[in-house]
């Protein structure tokens, strides 16, 4: 499938929508409750994130096939287009852009000009979180869960983001394998 | 960790809104930062300044996501909150707390805003549009909080509005809303039915009230009826210096 393609099932796919500064501040409340749970220890807040991503992206996955009608991807390349012009332009309303293959085509980056989930966001000024806490970080989580249902295992982090003081908001996305169907354990 | 007293934790980020970061993302209500000494160079920021100072607060005002995106936050929200609680109201309470600062933030964004559509609305017949003042009666800060903060928030105003016919409890007020969104896609097991998500509203409905002065406890609770199963009503009651101060005003004359 051509990504113009994928485009137009992103901008065409029908969604019910709310306000999105609610989206917007509920999700900086779970941060910023992550962070007091925790004591500021970012990099265990990121994991709580990816965590809480991967729920997520275990569930949405389903929203998603039915809300497309997209059906099986023919490579990495096509899935990442889904990803990028389907999948987060109905979730997030925006179309980060792909970029940065590597030549083996499992490897790529997701570059996002509007991140609707920091809007109003500025991280805590104590000289530790623009090192080491990755806000939107349950991206990461959600991509990594909606692509294990979908039989891919992934592994995505961020590598740069505005909050940061970076001039660009990037995910890396790697695909480590294609998850063959395996029967269920034999029952004894 | 032993939460300090709202009204010490209102008046801290009260002083942390007055610069212009007004809002909620942000996490200056987190734990005290270290006291070693930090370099004093501040935060960085990207080369192309999209940051908060330079972006317009009205940018997102009319902006709308997945209706699907806030189901899933918010229920992961419910969900984590649920495993480091000991039980139904311990849960609310959580949610009513991290409800709390997103009213004290919404409620300057409110302000804000009328101050903007108010003055463009009369540039042309009035140079001098004043500033929307903050709510001294209990009544003008329920209108508040029953249309513009429920439009912000849900797309539309609450269902009622509603004073305590008790004469025992002449502090109470109730706002109905029948089909609050945020329960819309919670399913409550039986066991815990007590259980109204809507604590999180409650809470940022006891921030813009706190916000305005008007010391407050609110809660949600469920009041179904066969038309709209999930009706919640959230009770406000406001401190006994609130209705002190109310009755002065009423003497006065004050609106």
């Amino acid at each position: 499938m051509s990504s113009s393609k994928a485009s137009r099932i992103g901008e065409e796919t029908r969604i019910d929508k709310v306000n999105a500064e609610l989206v917007t501040l509920t999700y900086g409340t779970i941060v910023a409750q992550l962070c007091q749970d925790y004591d500021s220890d970012y990099q265990e807040v990121n994991k709580q994130l990816d965590k809480m991503g991967y729920n997520i992206g275990m569930r949405l996955i389903e929203d998603f096939l039915a809300k497309s009608g997209v059906g099986r991807c023919a490579n990495f390349r096509e899935t990442a287009d889904m990803i990028a012009k389907v999948g987060f332009k109905i979730f997030l309303n925006v179309a980060p852009t792909v970029t940065n293959w590597t030549s083996d085509n499992n490897q790529f980056s997701l570059i996002f000009d509007e991140n609707p989930l920091a809007d109003f966001v500025e991280l805590p000024d104590d000289g530790r979180a623009q090192d080491e806490l990755w806000f939107s970080n349950i991206l990461c989580g959600v991509l990594r869960g909606a692509l294990e249902m979908v039989q891919m295992q992934i592994e995505a982090h961020f590598v740069s983001d505005i909050l940061r003081g970076d001039d660009t908001t990037e995910m890396r996305v790697s695909l480590v394998r294609y998850i063959e169907d395996e029967m269920p354990p034999e029952e004894e | 960790m032993a939460a300090p007293p709202r009204h010490s934790a209102m008046l801290s980020m009260n002083s942390a809104v007055a610069t212009p970061q007004p809002m909620p993302g942000d996490m200056s209500q987190g734990p005290p930062q270290s006291l070693t000494p930090q370099p004093s160079q501040g935060l960085r920021v990207p080369s192309n300044r999209k940051t908060i100072y330079d972006r317009h607060l009205n940018r997102s005002r009319n902006a709308e996501l997945s209706r699907a995106s806030f189901a899933y936050l918010f229920a992961e929200m419910v969900t984590y909150a649920q495993r480091r609680v000991t039980g139904i109201q311990d849960l609310e309470k959580r949610l009513n707390e991290q409800g709390y600062p997103l009213g004290l933030r919404l409620l300057d964004l409110l302000f804000y805003r009328t101050t903007t559509t108010s003055s463009s609305a009369l540039s042309s017949s009035s140079t001098s549009s004043s500033p929307p003042n903050r709510p001294l009666r209990i009544l003008t800060l329920l209108h508040l909080i029953h249309g513009p903060l429920w439009r912000l928030l849900f797309g539309r105003s609450a269902d009622a509005l509603e004073h305590s016919v008790s004469p025992d409890t002449p502090n109470e007020y109730m706002i109905t809303d029948n089909d609050p969104l945020v329960n819309a896609y919670i399913s409550v097991p039986r066991e815990m039915n007590q259980l109204n998500c809507a604590a999180f509203v409650a809470g940022i409905i006891e921030g813009v009230c706190d916000g305005c002065g008007f010391e407050a406890k609110v809660s949600a609770h469920n009041q179904p009826t066969e038309m709209w199963p999930s009706r919640t009503v959230f009770l406000l009651s406001f401190g006994e210096s609130v209705m002190e101060r109310e009755k002065v005003l009423e003497r006065s004359g004050i609106k």
